[in-house]
């Protein structure tokens, strides 16, 4: 089990470290390491691995958009949040979906093209879902830390070069 | 002008001259750093400001903040070591002050200390610059450079009045377990030596627990043990460290402290006193980073056929590079734009060494264990 946090960590600081290096890190060797990978995959620990991008930084000029929705519902005997929950991760345009206590129930990462895109999304899509009594949107304006990765932060190793 | 003869009795250090070379170049990726690449953990560091914030900008005591006192006393404690913040414990600029301190409050001129090597290279100055005589004790790459009852027996250490020790060590990377270390306190209860011992890499100890030789019995009466901010919390800059031991030992330093640096940094003692509070977890992170690194840069070495033992503290290593060191390390600056820092410079024992800081992160270590291995190969 501590093999499997071990790499796991590794994995959560950097999902590119290759297995070699990986392997150099824990002292365990490159097999076991692919094959706890792959448990970690197969149980469901591991769902994916993404790259986590600062989109003003990406050349091409389409914009890219992120809005995070609020939603309050309505539950009935027949209907509870999995069931709402289950048809509203389907939509490509929601990237994250979670369920909140508090003020609302659900919370939504919508992504889309343009305000436009995404406003068009929300009313068309979400809002009329039956069981969804109230939709609040708040466009993203500026990321400054993802995941742990804070953007624009590239600080200059100052230290001197040498030093006992 | 007139400069006293002992300072002329000191060379400048030897790392100066590659740390000349190194700043000459572009692209070099230094593992010469002995210092951590992290920053101070953040809570630490508004800790700091927050106190600048509300005026605190006077001195403290002249033995630190007691709350500061208080937290080192109960902190220490995970190392089995028990002082009373009120007589035992003397708050410092840096661990070096501490050093500096001690050396002029226990060593008369012509006394000897004994001093480890490979080690620190501010000791044997120390020593000197308190008028007293420094005695190599070298230890061996075969004893993965622990030191042990022979070593201090050959050397002569039995007519030394004190014995200056570091475990977790810079440069080798050295630890020492319970077992080996006792061997050590029983060298100094037989000689009546006073033990110095520098354990500011304690924090830093990858496998198995840090033993403080102050622990073993006759021993916390002759011994102070010296730690800090500076490695642990990564606060080099912010200058603060402590001394551990009996009360007449601490008095006798506070002596001389208190008429030279009054008190040590309030700014740093604020961020010091929440770096105790709060910050563990962040300690354990930088800890476990250095693990990772270690484990990387030891099994890069065994892959390029450079040997090195399994160094199990601080964060270095100290692979042996066979022949003339100094050479080795100026042809791999110059050929390779790696800086690395020759063990000979660390004392008796330390040529044919390297030492090689894994305070790094691991992108610039890939790419400089790949140039030393085209280093090697070419060789």
């Amino acid at each position: 089990m501590e093999q499997r946090r071990k790499i796991l960590d590794l994995l959560l600081s950097n999902a590119r470290e290759s297995t070699a290096d990986i392997a150099r890190q824990t002292g365990l060797d490159e097999a076991r390491v692919e094959e706890t990978i792959a448990e970690l995959e197969a149980d469901g620990v591991v769902h994916g691995y993404q790259a986590i991008v600062d989109w003003r930084q990406v050349a091409d000029d389409g914009e890219h958009v992120q809005a995070e929705v609020e939603l309050n519902v309505e539950l009935d005997r027949e209907t509870g949040y999995e069931d709402i929950a289950r048809r509203i991760v389907k939509f490509p345009q929601v990237s994250s979906l979670r369920l909140f206590s508090g003020d609302y129930d659900f919370a939504i990462l919508v992504e889309g093209e343009s305000m436009h895109d995404v406003s068009q999304f929300i009313s068309e899509q979400i809002a009329p879902i039956p069981e969804v009594t109230q939709t609040v949107t708040h466009f993203v304006m500026e990321t400054y830390k993802e995941r742990g990765i804070v953007f624009g932060d590239r600080d200059d190793d100052d230290r001197l070069s040498i030093s006992p | 002008m007139r400069i006293a003869d002992r300072v002329e009795r000191v060379p400048p250090s030897g790392i100066r001259r590659f740390f000349e070379l190194a700043e000459e170049k572009d692209d070099v990726i230094s593992l010469g750093v002995g210092e951590p690449d992290f920053s101070a953990p953040w809570a630490a560091r508004t800790a700091a400001i927050d106190s600048l914030e509300r005026g605190r900008t006077s001195y403290t005591a002249n033995r630190g903040m007691r709350d500061l006192r208080t937290q080192i006393a109960d902190h220490v404690g995970r190392y089995d070591l028990e002082y009373d913040p009120d007589e035992e414990i003397l708050v410092t600029t840096g661990a070096s002050e501490a050093l500096d301190v001690a050396m002029r409050a226990f060593v008369d001129p012509g006394d000897r200390v004994a001093v480890h090597q490979p080690s620190y290279i501010s000791y044997v100055p120390g020593v000197v610059f308190a008028g007293g005589e420094p005695l190599a004790v070298p230890t061996r790459p075969e004893n993965d450079f622990e030191l042990t009852y022979e070593d201090l027996a050959n050397a002569g250490a039995e007519n030394a009045e004190l014995l200056m020790l570091c475990y977790p060590n810079n440069p080798t990377g050295a630890t020492m377990s319970r077992s080996e270390l006792a061997e050590v306190a029983e060298f100094a209860v037989e000689h009546d030596l006073m033990v110095l011992s520098d354990e500011i890499y304690a924090a830093l100890t990858y496998e198995g627990d840090h033993t403080s030789i102050a622990t073993f019995p006759e021993m916390r009466e002759r011994t102070v043990v010296f730690n800090g901010f500076s490695k642990a919390y990564a606060m080099t800059g912010l200058r603060l460290g402590y001394a551990l031991g009996p009360p007449e030992a601490i008095r006798a330093m506070n002596r001389i402290h208190q008429y030279s640096m009054l008190s040590a940094p309030t700014t740093a003692q604020y961020a010091a006193l929440e770096a105790l509070r709060s910050c563990d977890d962040e300690v354990v992170e930088m800890r476990n980073q250095y693990d990772r690194r270690r484990r990387f840069v030891l099994s890069r070495f065994e892959e390029m056929g450079l040997d090195c033992f399994e160094a199990k503290g601080a964060f270095y290593a100290f692979p042996h590079c066979g022949g003339d060191d100094e050479r080795f390390a100026e042809e791999l600056l110059r050929q390779q734009n790696v800086a690395v820092v020759p063990g000979s410079i660390f004392g008796v024992g330390g040529e044919g060494h390297l030492r090689i800081s894994y305070a790094t992160g691991l992108d610039d270590l890939r790419t400089a264990m790949n140039r030393i291995e085209a280093f090697v190969d070419a060789r």
